[in-house]
């Protein structure tokens, strides 16, 4: 091995040891401050009733005896669900379409490629407001202002014009679609990525042996697709779960249960209610949910790949 | 002139593929279109002009954003914060990587390993205490508090992918260098630096596009309206009350229109980045 030359005393080797620690201080240095320091605290501070200001009170589990009841909390859950459940079966299952639409020999591929990773680069706050416009209900002289209504009505079907934002009946949908319209690039170039590596000797092999296209996409493409899959499901779950800026910015200030996620309820108990430990309350019950899916999530897919 | 049944098979399928296509490319370009043009409407036309593209061009919102929207404050913080952010984290990041890849210490693997773990930990409430600390440190409403929280952001990320990178960069320059008399530090700004460029591009473009995006941390830790960023602006700028349509679209069209175009120019680099930043998390 050839590697430290520039010492020439018994003690350098320390010496040595010790100034090549010196390069990773700065990067440890705010690691600690900004991540460590605040992960431990957020447990901490659960633990205690406090407004942010002036003196905390040592509560115990009391924040999260609470959270256990609090029903706008769970149904902020199961909307963050709701908006998962949409991104895992809408967005996925397009974004694999049309991952194998660009896996095939077609012409403007690169072009298709260039365009779906457009919506995934521009930020939640552009999305949401450009969104926001488009669905907008409201109305000029007669008109309808928002794009999507006006479009309705010339095409004939006036009936379908419909507040989309406000009304808690379509909102959460729209929210989950916009979310999707933003996110399926991600997953598509993940996929195409993933199906380019499949071997085509493979393909050429079952097809030798007789089987049709259909056949060919469940026990060839589908089985060697599990890793990548797993990887997608897994980011869409904790993409989807957290999403927050992109509500904030579609369902224009308009912060009211119907449109509720987690992070919204924390940012609430925060800057709302002033209730610091509840909050990281319920940061620490979220968190841990999410990594307790992404492991579960990782064990099941293992399980799959030693099958 | 024939086609064989396979020939005609074939055309019909690559039609509706092209349909299929096109139809998702549209609903991707078209919003983004439409934000433009409703950023050249005046303030009546924009709900009485069907058009698809509006006959008078009305550039005048985009003044109008830049000086009375303030987002002339908005574009310039970005800009700070996304090239000193980047700075910071290309510096750092390097150092580390450089350290857990060719130098030896006590500690290394673990100390490696926690920066790893934290890629897979989400953190989603971790804005409550970072606000806590900050306002015990006196850096809430500072560029420096908000740059430092962006820069450990992307930490981890950059680390990772830059160790990998040397990891399997041959060594010998860098011995070649040592030999010569060179220390540490001066191989890992003449020699290592500059062959990491391919990492660095990724590293640089993926960081940028994040903090450019970046809209909870700035919500958090700024409330002055002369240090924040293009994402926080936006949102000010479309009160509770009465939006000005057309403004808005100018000052979304000016947000967006740097993302798209250093997509395009680096979209290798970015959908690179992207995705080996995916499949750690």
């Amino acid at each position: 091995m050839f590697v430290k030359t520039n010492g020439r005393y018994s003690n350098t080797k320390s010496l040595d040891a010790f100034t090549n620690f010196l390069f990773i201080v700065p990067a440890v240095t705010i690691f600690i401050i900004f991540y460590v320091y605040p992960f431990f605290e957020l447990f901490n501070l659960s633990l205690y009733q406090w407004s942010g200001i002036g003196p905390k009170t040592f509560v115990g589990m009391r924040n999260f005896q609470e959270l256990a009841t609090d029903k706008v909390w769970w149904l902020s859950m199961g909307q963050a669900g709701y908006v998962t459940l949409i991104a895992l079966t809408f967005q996925n299952a397009l974004a694999f379409a049309l991952a194998l639409a660009c896996d095939r020999e077609i012409r403007m591929k690169r072009f298709y490629r260039l365009v779906f990773f457009i919506p995934p680069v521009l930020s939640e706050v552009v999305v949401g407001f450009l969104w926001n416009w488009m669905l907008n209900s409201g109305t000029h002289q007669g008109h309808q202002v928002g794009l999507v209504n006006n479009f309705l009505t010339h095409i004939g079907f006036p009936q379908l014009v419909h507040d989309w934002l406000s009304d808690p009946k379509t909102s959460l949908t729209c929210i989950a679609v916009v979310h999707s319209w933003k996110g399926f690039g991600w997953g598509f170039i993940m996929l195409l990525a993933g199906l380019q590596t499949i071997d085509r000797q493979l393909y050429e092999a079952a097809r030798i042996d007789g089987a049709g296209s259909w056949r060919l996409f469940w026990h060839v493409t589908v089985p060697m697709m599990v890793p990548v899959i797993m990887v997608v499901v897994m980011l869409t779950i904790l993409g989807s779960m957290q999403v927050f800026v992109l509500i904030f910015s579609l369902v224009n200030q308009g912060l009211v249960y119907h449109t509720d996620v987690p992070v919204i309820r924390i940012f609430s108990s925060m800057w709302g209610t002033n209730q610091f430990g509840y909050a990281c309350a319920q940061a620490v019950v979220f968190g841990i949910s999410l990594v307790a899916v992404s492991f579960t999530l990782k064990a099941f897919s293992n399980r799959i790949k030693q099958v | 002139m024939g086609f064989n049944k396979y020939q005609v098979q074939h055309f019909f399928r690559n039609t509706l593929l092209h349909i299929f296509l096109l139809t998702v490319t549209v609903s991707c370009l078209f919003p983004i279109f439409w934000m433009i043009r409703s950023s050249l409407m005046s303030g009546t036309t924009i709900f009485t002009d069907q058009a698809l593209i509006p006959v008078d061009l009305n550039w005048h919102n985009y003044v109008v954003a830049w000086t009375r929207g303030n987002f002339a404050v908005y574009f310039i913080n970005s800009l700070i914060y996304t090239i000193s952010v980047v700075t910071g984290i290309v510096v750092i990041a390097s150092l580390a990587a450089f350290a857990f890849s060719r130098l030896q210490f006590p500690g290394k693997n673990a100390i490696f390993y926690v920066f790893v773990a934290a890629l897979m930990i989400p953190l989603p409430g971790s804005f409550v205490p970072l606000f806590v600390l900050m306002n015990k440190l006196h850096l809430v409403d500072t560029r420096m508090g908000y740059i430092l929280c962006m820069i450990n952001v992307g930490l981890s990320l950059s680390i990772l992918l830059l160790k990998t990178f040397f990891d399997k960069m041959s060594p010998d320059l860098e011995n070649a260098a040592r030999i010569d008399g060179c220390n540490q530090l001066q191989i890992w700004w003449y020699v290592a630096l500059p062959l990491a460029a391919p990492a660095l591009a990724v590293v640089v473009i993926y960081n940028s596009l994040n903090v450019w995006n970046e809209y909870i941390l700035a919500t958090v830790l700024l409330s002055n309206q002369d240090l924040m960023p293009l994402q926080r602006g936006l949102m000010v700028f479309n009160g509770p009350y009465q939006v000005d349509y057309p403004v808005l679209m100018a000052g979304l069209t000016m947000t967006a229109i740097p993302v798209i175009a250093i997509y395009l120019l680096m979209q290798k680099h970015i959908v690179k980045g992207l995705s080996s930043g995916a499949v750690v998390g």
